[in-house]
């Protein structure tokens, strides 16, 4: 496509890169059908398409609008459309840089800017967020429905991990969510890794995805390097990964690499930790697995949805599907499954009614064929999946847990 | 307003003064007459894929977008119709058919994007049409509404209609005559068996030669596709379908039908195909491996755009037994522009598209690839061609419609315009030029730098 990007925009690092992914798409529309909100909305400007024009006028003119940053916040960054998209327009890293230029330029109005802020200030700090969970927890029966349905019943603490020493080692990275609101999947992601003779190290910290999506690029960048000053020595020490089992998590990590290839001190240790880091599928994969068939529920249905963060952000569609199926599962086929589940992250705060129209059809698809269970890998997904069914909803992790081997 | 600037035409642009998003035809109905009444133009939009620039707004006019008018409104498995509103997507509609064994035959390859409004004003054709036919055979009825408002229903559920056939006119009128607002079409039973090979060949003139031999040996494919280096060398890049890279050309036979009829027809294909020298052949043997071979052509006009940044994509046909000498031509053309062009088309129908592959922001390459688009239209002219196969005229072939018209015949199409939309509101300016235009360029055929009739005063 055709650009007008200003000379002084285009010698800056980041102009140029918006100019060739601007430049790389040819316009075709085929992203727009497999988009979550251009299907709810049917409005161009909901449409990646749309909204590379929108990030296109926005860096020619140099003038962002209200209106831009709104059709900009609505999308999901599911990232569906580069699944679909034939030219390979890197559409995410345009989104961010188109965010990051609206949201330097137009200020939001207050209660915009109080709810982010507490997102940010809350959510990815456990011990506070605990807290205000537990707090939430006590007063549960005096909440709207719309809030009582995303507060957990009780906050359960922290259990042990298996303490043996192994000879093989890998970090768990624990996230922030998580550890809260599920700790049971950490517990089984350790519990498995035991088995297979490898000893899980747990780290703690944020991965940084949540202010990463709130183009909080300082926020970002400095719980990255605190996440990297927090890990070095512990793959200094050995540790032959870091796991992830929240595929939101995995994306960013694996990305920390370019987010700091600027930064002398950081840059070749943010590299490696890029190149260490794998979500829990991928590691898993690897391994003889032999030992986890499912053995007792051979009759049992399971659907899996995948997460987008999974199946387009780190391009593994189909390959939990494969390990599950070939370790006995049962799994019922999920029409429209490249569809996002309306969760991505803080998205089902900030958008509420766009994420529940989503959740409302992905449940519906994900019911037809009655299943026992539905498990997914990444925990805003299961969350937000529970808060729209009452069957269980679990980390795919969990499941092979469960076989006793 | 500026991401409705552009269809999938995007060197064409011009802001809309107004776009609307109407959610119900009563709103569609309201929007035509207050533009009437205003005297405000019309031009009607659908997912906006269209590659011929029929959908580019007017500076001055209002832009109808159908896009939220997106619901299938029945599907009759016993009479294998389904009546659909316009912004239904061509691909879904297949897709709820299914459950009843049924599917919508034409299959642009935007298929996953485009929508039946669209699909039938532009009559959009797709792999499947040498068989299946275009959409013009496999609509049924359509409704209409006039710039006045009013509602017109053409066609019928039945095979045929009392009256003039205006069905077929409405299909490929380009939003000229009337705003869509209901489709009937015909569904067809998914067939019991397909199968696809996929042949390499050392020169397009083979696998060009190739196409005539299939057809001209009593096969009718469901689907007879070809591609060039430059275009598997794309697709490859995308998603790796498996095609030969070694290959100067590919084709692609689809056949459908009865296990039996498609057997032994696979046979004779695979001998003409070893005949011709075919340098490779792959045979689809599941129904994911079919798909995957069809992946990549049905991506293979986007994926292009991983070699250069733009492309500008042409549609002309011209007949099959001449596609050995014009692809030869095209290349010569090519070579003499500087400018690479990779062919992916409808071989069967002897339907070129041409991918003039270029840089939109070196002004000179633009204009140099409409220069070569425009020779190679005239080509398939002088074949006995046509300017356009599926895509339809729009903006961007008008000026070809004076070379292949001549003024008596476009103040034909005129007349039946001024039939439908006596104050010439919708989509003005489109598909049929105005006989004005054609002076302006003086219906121009250039040979050798010379004009016709040099004599002649020019305005």
């Amino acid at each position: 496509m055709r650009t007008f990007l200003s000379d002084s925009l285009r010698r800056t690092p980041v102009g140029r890169e918006a100019d060739e992914i601007l430049r790389s798409c040819v316009h075709c529309g085929f992203c727009n059908a497999t988009c979550p909100t251009y299907q709810v909305l049917g409005d161009e400007r909901d449409g990646p398409r749309g909204r590379i024009y929108l990030i296109k006028e926005m860096l020619e003119n140099n003038a962002a609008t209200r209106e831009t940053q709104h059709h900009l916040d609505r999308c999901l960054t599911c990232r569906a459309c580069e699944t679909t998209c034939p030219s390979g327009v890197q559409y995410n890293r345009l989104l961010e840089i188109g965010r990051a230029a609206a949201e330097s330029s137009v200020k939001r109005p207050l209660t915009e800017r109080l709810q982010r802020e507490f997102i940010l200030r809350t959510v990815p700090r456990p011990a506070l967020f605990r807290q205000l969970l537990s707090l939430a927890g006590l007063f549960r029966p005096l909440l709207p429905v719309a809030v009582k349905k995303v507060v957990p019943e009780s906050v359960s603490k922290t259990e042990c991990w298996p303490e043996t020493t192994r000879p093989r080692k890998v970090l768990l990275l624990e996230g922030c969510v998580q550890p809260v609101t599920a700790p049971r999947i950490n517990l089984a992601a350790a519990k498995i890794l035991d088995r297979l003779g490898i000893q899980a190290i747990p780290a703690t910290g944020c991965c940084g995805a949540l202010s990463h999506h709130l183009s909080r690029e300082e926020k970002t960048l400095a719980t990255v390097k605190s996440n990297i000053d927090l890990w070095w020595p512990l793959v200094e020490a050995g540790a032959e990964a870091i796991i992830l089992t929240a595929s939101g998590c995995a994306p960013t990590v694996g990305d920390y690499g370019r987010l700091l290839e600027w930064d002398r001190n950081y840059a070749e240790r943010a590299q490696k930790i890029s190149a260490l880091s794998h979500d829990i599928s991928a590691f898993l994969e690897r391994e003889d697995l032999g030992q986890f068939a499912n053995s007792a529920n051979g009759d049992q249905r399971i659907v899996f949805h995948s997460p987008c963060t999974l199946q387009h952000g780190l391009k593994r569609a189909g390959r939990v599907e494969t390990l599950l199926e070939g370790l006995g599962f049962n799994l019922n086929p999920v029409q429209d499954a490249h569809l996002c589940c309306g969760s991505a992250g803080s998205y089902s705060i900030l958008q509420k009614k766009l994420s529940q129209q989503l959740l409302a059809a992905k449940i519906e698809k994900l019911e037809e064929g009655e299943p026992a269970v539905i498990a997914t890998a990444n925990i805003g997904c299961l969350m937000h999946l529970q808060s729209g069914t009452g069957r269980p909803v679990k980390h795919w992790i969990e499941l092979l847990d469960q076989q006793s081997g | 307003m500026r991401p409705f600037e552009c269809d999938g035409l995007s060197v064409y642009r011009a802001l809309p003064l107004m776009v609307a998003l109407p959610t119900n035809t009563g709103q569609v109905r309201e929007i035509l007459k207050t533009c009437y009444r205003l005297g405000v133009p019309v031009v009607t939009r659908g997912a906006g894929t269209g590659l011929s620039g029929g959908a580019l707004p007017l500076e001055q006019g209002l832009l109808l977008v159908l896009t939220k008018l997106n619901r299938i409104l029945a599907i009759d498995p016993l009479n294998r119709t389904a009546r659909l509103e316009p912004g239904v997507r061509n691909q879904a509609i297949s897709e709820s058919a299914a459950r009843y064994g049924l599917y919508y035959a034409p299959d642009p390859s935007s298929q996953v994007a485009c929508s039946i409004g669209g699909n039938v004003a532009e009559n959009s054709g797709g792999v499947h049409c040498l068989k299946y036919g275009l959409t013009v055979h496999n609509v049924l009825e359509v409704t209409v509404l006039t710039i006045e408002g009013d509602e017109l229903v053409l066609g019928s559920e039945a095979l045929d209609a009392p009256g003039f056939d205006l069905l077929a006119l409405i299909n490929g009128s380009e939003g000229m005559l009337g705003v869509i607002i209901e489709v009937v079409v015909r569904l067809l039973p998914l067939p019991e068996t397909a199968q696809v090979v996929l042949a390499g060949f050392a020169s397009s003139e083979a696998a060009a030669a190739t196409v005539s031999e299939i057809i001209g040996a009593g096969i009718v494919p469901a689907g007879l596709e070809m591609m060039d280096r430059l275009s598997v060398e794309a697709v490859e890049a995308f998603n790796s379908p498996g095609y030969p890279r070694d290959a100067e050309a590919v084709l692609l036979c689809e056949l459908d039908g009865g296990e039996a009829e498609v057997a032994e027809q696979m046979t004779r294909v695979r001998e003409i195909l070893e005949t011709q020298r075919a340098s490779s052949v792959t045979v689809s043997h599941s129904e994911s491996e079919r798909l995957r071979l069809w992946q990549g052509r049905k991506n293979a006009f986007p994926a292009v755009g991983r070699i250069k940044p733009d492309y500008y994509c042409m549609d002309g046909t011209i007949p099959r037994r001449e596609l050995p000498r014009v692809l030869a031509d095209i290349s010569a053309a090519s070579s003499r522009y500087g400018l690479a062009v990779a062919n992916v088309f409808h071989a069967g129908d002897g339907n070129l598209h041409p991918l003039i592959l270029y840089d939109a922001n070196q002004q000179d390459e633009l204009e140099k690839a409409e220069r070569l688009g425009a020779e190679i239209l005239t080509m398939c002219i002088e074949a006995g061609g046509t300017v356009t196969g599926e895509h339809g005229v729009g903006m961007e072939k008008i000026d070809s419609m004076c070379e292949q018209f001549p003024a008596a015949e476009l103040e034909q199409f005129h007349a039946l315009k001024y039939a439908f939309d006596p104050p010439g509101l919708l989509n003005p300016g489109k598909a049929v030029p105005t006989l004005h235009r054609c002076a302006e360029l003086g219906a121009m055929h250039v040979h050798g730098g010379k004009l016709p009739f040099p004599d002649l005063p020019r305005f």
